[in-house]
C-alpha cells in the first residue's frame, strides 16, 4: 500500500498542535485542541483508506479505480460525534464562566488539598503535638 | 438471523425517544422507562439461556452480505454481562424514581434524567454486543455522552468542575480509540472482530504489538487501570447517588470487558502477561491505599472501585482458562456489589445529611436497616467467607497459584493484602459512621484544630496526633480540607452542620422513604444470590472462559462455515 507523505505530515502536525492546546488551562483552548486533534485523526483515516480514487458510487467508475468508502463513512460518523461533543463542551465552558467568571479547568480537590498541605508543611513540623496521655509514642514515631 | 440480539439496544433507544416526548408527564415517563428496562432484563435472560445452550447468537444489521455489515454477537460472556447490567440498571432506575418522588432532587431535572439514562443503557448493551471495533467505538460514545449529561445534571459548580475533567479525559481516550481503529484498518482492511482475529495473526509481530498496545491503553482509560485511573475518584463522587452507582458499577466494567474481549479474541498469542499483571498489582495496591486515606465514604468507595479493577486485570493477565473464568465471575460480582454500596451511601446521605466521616456517627442506632444494608455488601466487597466476594477472590488466587510463576505468586500475595486492606477501609467506615455516637463525632470535630492552628493542649477532649498536616483522631486521619470542614461544625449558625447538630435541631427526615430502601435492599439481595448459585455460576464462567480461549465458537458463529 502506498501512502501519501503530505497527509502523514499534516496529520501529525494537527495532532501535535492539538496536544499542545489540550495542555492549556482554559477550557475553550482545550476544546480547540481536541477539535484540531480530531481533524488530524480523521486524516489518519484517509491514510488508512489507501490511495485516492474515483468517488465510490456504483456505475460511475470501475470498482478498481474507486477509493475505499468505508473510512469515509467512519470519518463522517466521527465528525458527527465531534460536533455533538463540541456543543456540549461549549455549554460547559459557558456554565463555568457563569459560575466562576472564567472557564479554567480547575484543580482536583485532592491536589488542591495536597498543595495546601505542602505549603503548611514547614509550620506543621514545628508544632507536632499529642494531646491525651497514650499517644506520646506515636508522636515520636510519626514526628520523625 | 436472531431477532432477540438487537433488542437490548433498540428498546432503550425507543424508550429514550418516548420518554423525551413524554417529558411533561413524569408518571408516564416512569412507566415507560421501567417497563423498557424490565423487558431488557427478560431478553437478556433469554439470550443467556440461548447462548449457553445453542452457542453464540449473531445478528447482522441491515441485511448486508456478511461480513460486510454490522454484526451484533451475544456469546456467553456478552450475555452474562448483559443480564447483570440489565438487572443493575433496572434497580438503579427504581431507586432514582424513589429518590425523585420524595421531591428532594430539585436540582436534577427529571425530564432529562429518564431519556439520558435509557441512552446510557443502550450504549452499555451495545458495547457488550458489538461485533466490530467501530460499533464498539460508537457504543462507547453513546454511553459516554449520556454519562456527561448525567454527571453534570443541574450544572452546579462542583459538578461542572468534576465534569470538565471527566469529559476532557474521555474525549482524549476517544481520540486515541479512533487512532487505534485507523491503525487497525490500515493494517488489516477490516474492523469486524471475527475477521480481525484471523488477519491479525498474519501481521508482523511489531505491527500487531503496536495495535494491541493502542487498544489496551484506550480501554485501560475506560477501565481505570492505574496509572490511567486518576480521573475516576475525582469525578464520580460529585454526581447524584444513583448516577454514581450506575457509573461505578457499569462504565468501568465496559472497559474491562473490552480488554478481555480484545485480549482473548484478537491477540491470543501475545497475552502480555507481565505487563498486565504489573498493572493489576499497582492498581490494586495504590487504589486501596488511596481508599484508606479518604475521609468521605463516596471517595473511599471510588478508590476501592479502582483497586478491585486490579483483580479483574489480574485474571485477564494470567491468560489461562481458570484466570479468565475468575475474572468474569469477579466482574459480575463486582458490578452488583459496587452499585449496591453506592446506593446505600445515597441512603446514608439522605438519612444523615452527609457522607463525610467527620460528620457521621451512631447510624446503627439511628437506622438499623441501613446498617445491615451497608454491612452486608461491605463485607462482601472485602471478601469475607462465604460471600461471593470471597468465592471470586479464591477463584482468581487459585488460578494465580496454578500458574505459579514468581510474578503470579506476588500478585496472589498482593491480592490477599488488598483484600485485607479493603476490610480495613470498610471496617473503619463502619466503626466511625455507624458505631460511635453522634456526640463523639461532634466532639471530635470540635476538638480538631484548624489547618494552621494549635490544638487545645490545656483541655484535651479527644486524643489526637498531628503528622505532616494530617490530624489523626478517633481512628482515622483528617487532611487539611477536612480540618477546614471541621471549622464549619464549630459555628452553630453555619448552614453546613453535622449529624449531631441536625439531630439536636430535629432537621432530619424521620425515616428513609421505602421507595429508596427497597431497590437498594433488592440489589443487596441480588448480590447474595451470587453466593447461593456460586457453583453453577462458576461452571458457567468456566464454559465462558473455555469458549474465549478456543475462539472457534465465536468465529464460527460470526463467519459461518467460512472460518478461513
Amino acid at each position: 500500500m502506498s501512502t501519501n507523505v503530505s497527509l502523514i505530515v499534516t496529520a501529525s502536525a494537527l495532532i501535535g498542535c492539538g496536544v499542545y492546546l489540550i495542555l492549556e488551562r482554559s477550557l475553550t483552548r482545550v476544546l480547540a485542541g481536541l477539535l484540531i486533534m480530531g481533524n488530524g485523526v480523521n486524516i489518519l483515516f484517509l491514510i488508512a483508506g489507501g490511495r485516492a480514487g474515483k468517488a465510490p458510487i456504483e456505475g460511475t467508475a470501475d470498482a478498481a479505480d474507486m477509493s475505499d468508502p468505508l473510512p469515509q463513512a467512519l470519518v463522517l460518523t466521527a465528525i458527527v460525534i465531534a460536533l455533538a461533543t463540541t456543543a456540549f463542551l461549549l455549554a460547559m465552558a459557558h456554565r463555568s464562566w457563569q459560575l466562576n467568571g472564567n472557564d479554567d479547568v480547575q484543580d482536583d480537590v485532592e491536589d488542591a488539598s495536597i498543595r495546601r498541605l505542602a505549603a503548611a508543611d514547614e509550620a506543621s513540623d514545628s508544632h507536632d503535638l499529642a494531646t491525651g496521655g497514650d499517644d506520646d509514642e506515636v508522636l515520636t514515631e510519626e514526628g520523625a | 438471523m436472531n431477532y432477540l440480539v438487537p433488542l437490548p439496544v433498540i428498546l432503550p433507544l425507543f424508550g429514550a425517544g418516548a420518554t423525551l416526548m413524554l417529558s411533561r408527564r413524569p408518571r408516564a415517563q416512569r412507566v415507560v422507562s421501567l417497563s423498557v428496562l424490565l423487558a431488557v432484563v427478560v431478553i437478556a435472560a433469554a439470550l443467556l439461556v440461548r447462548a449457553d445452550r445453542l452457542g453464540p447468537q449473531v445478528a447482522w444489521i441491515g441485511a448486508w452480505t456478511p461480513p460486510l455489515g454490522i454484526s451484533l454477537v451475544a456469546d456467553r460472556l456478552s450475555a452474562l454481562m448483559l443480564l447483570v447490567s440489565a438487572v443493575v440498571t433496572l434497580v438503579v432506575l427504581a431507586y432514582s424514581i424513589g429518590q425523585g418522588m420524595t421531591g428532594d432532587e430539585s436540582e436534577a431535572p427529571v425530564s432529562i434524567y429518564h431519556p439520558t439514562f435509557l441512552v446510557l443503557v443502550a450504549g452499555v448493551s451495545n458495547a457488550f454486543l458489538a461485533g466490530d471495533l467501530f460499533n464498539l467505538f460508537v457504543s462507547f460514545e453513546m454511553l459516554l455522552f449520556a454519562s456527561y449529561v448525567l454527571l453534570t445534571l443541574g450544572g452546579t459548580a462542583t459538578r461542572i468542575r468534576a465534569g470538565t475533567i471527566y469529559v476532557v479525559v474521555n474525549m482524549l481516550s476517544s481520540a486515541l480509540f479512533l487512532i487505534s481503529i485507523a491503525a487497525v484498518y490500515a493494517a488489516t482492511g477490516s474492523l469486524n472482530l471475527a475477521q480481525l482475529a484471523q488477519r491479525i495473526q498474519d501481521l508482523p509481530d511489531s505491527v500487531s504489538l503496536t495495535l494491541q498496545m493502542l487498544l489496551l491503553v484506550t480501554f485501560s482509560v475506560k477501565a481505570a487501570v492505574f496509572p490511567l485511573s486518576l480521573w475516576l475518584p475525582d469525578s464520580y463522587p460529585t454526581a447524584p447517588a444513583p448516577v454514581t452507582a450506575v457509573f461505578a458499577g457499569l462504565l468501568t466494567k465496559v472497559g474491562v470487558y473490552a480488554v478481555l474481549r480484545v485480549q482473548t479474541l484478537l491477540f491470543p498469542d501475545s497475552p502480555l502477561s507481565n505487563l498486565l499483571m504489573w498493572a493489576a498489582l499497582v492498581t490494586m495496591v495504590i487504589g486501596i491505599l488511596g481508599a484508606i486515606a479518604q475521609s468521605d465514604i463516596k471517595r473511599m468507595l471510588s478508590f476501592t472501585l479502582v483497586s478491585h479493577i486490579g483483580y479483574m486485570i489480574f485474571g485477564i493477565g494470567l491468560a489461562t482458562e481458570a484466570g479468565i473464568s475468575g475474572a468474569v465471575f469477579y466482574v459480575a460480582h463486582h458490578i452488583t456489589i459496587q452499585t449496591a454500596l453506592f446506593l446505600v451511601v445515597g441512603l446514608i446521605e439522605r438519612r444523615a445529611g452527609s457522607t463525610s466521616l467527620l460528620r457521621l456517627g451512631g447510624l446503627t442506632r439511628l437506622a438499623p436497616v441501613l446498617a445491615i444494608l451497608f454491612f452486608v455488601p461491605a463485607m462482601n466487597l472485602a471478601g469475607i467467607p462465604p460471600m461471593s466476594g470471597f468465592v471470586g477472590k479464591v477463584g482468581l488466587l487459585q488460578a494465580g497459584l496454578d500458574v505459579g510463576s514468581p510474578l503470579a505468586i506476588t500478585l496472589v500475595i498482593g491480592g490477599v493484602a488488598t483484600s485485607l486492606l479493603t476490610l480495613y477501609a470498610v471496617a473503619k467506615t463502619w466503626a466511625i459512621a455507624f458505631w460511635r455516637t453522634p456526640e463523639q463525632a461532634h466532639e471530635t470535630a470540635l476538638a480538631l484544630p484548624g489547618p494552621g492552628e494549635e490544638a487545645d493542649l490545656e483541655h484535651p477532649t479527644v486524643p489526637m496526633v498531628r503528622h505532616r498536616g494530617h490530624v489523626h483522631a478517633g481512628g482515622t486521619a483528617y487532611a487539611a480540607a477536612d480540618l477546614e470542614n471541621a471549622r464549619l461544625v464549630r459555628d452553630d449558625e453555619a448552614p453546613d452542620r453535622d449529624l449531631y447538630q441536625l439531630l439536636r435541631d430535629g432537621e432530619l427526615p424521620d425515616r428513609l422513604p421505602r421507595s429508596m430502601v427497597l431497590p437498594a435492599a433488592a440489589l443487596v439481595g441480588f448480590s447474595l444470590v451470587f453466593t447461593l448459585v456460586a457453583g453453577p455460576m462458576f461452571d458457567y464462567t468456566d464454559r465462558t472462559a473455555a469458549d474465549l480461549v478456543q475462539r472457534t465458537p465465536y468465529l464460527q458463529a460470526v463467519l459461518g462455515g467460512s472460518v478461513r
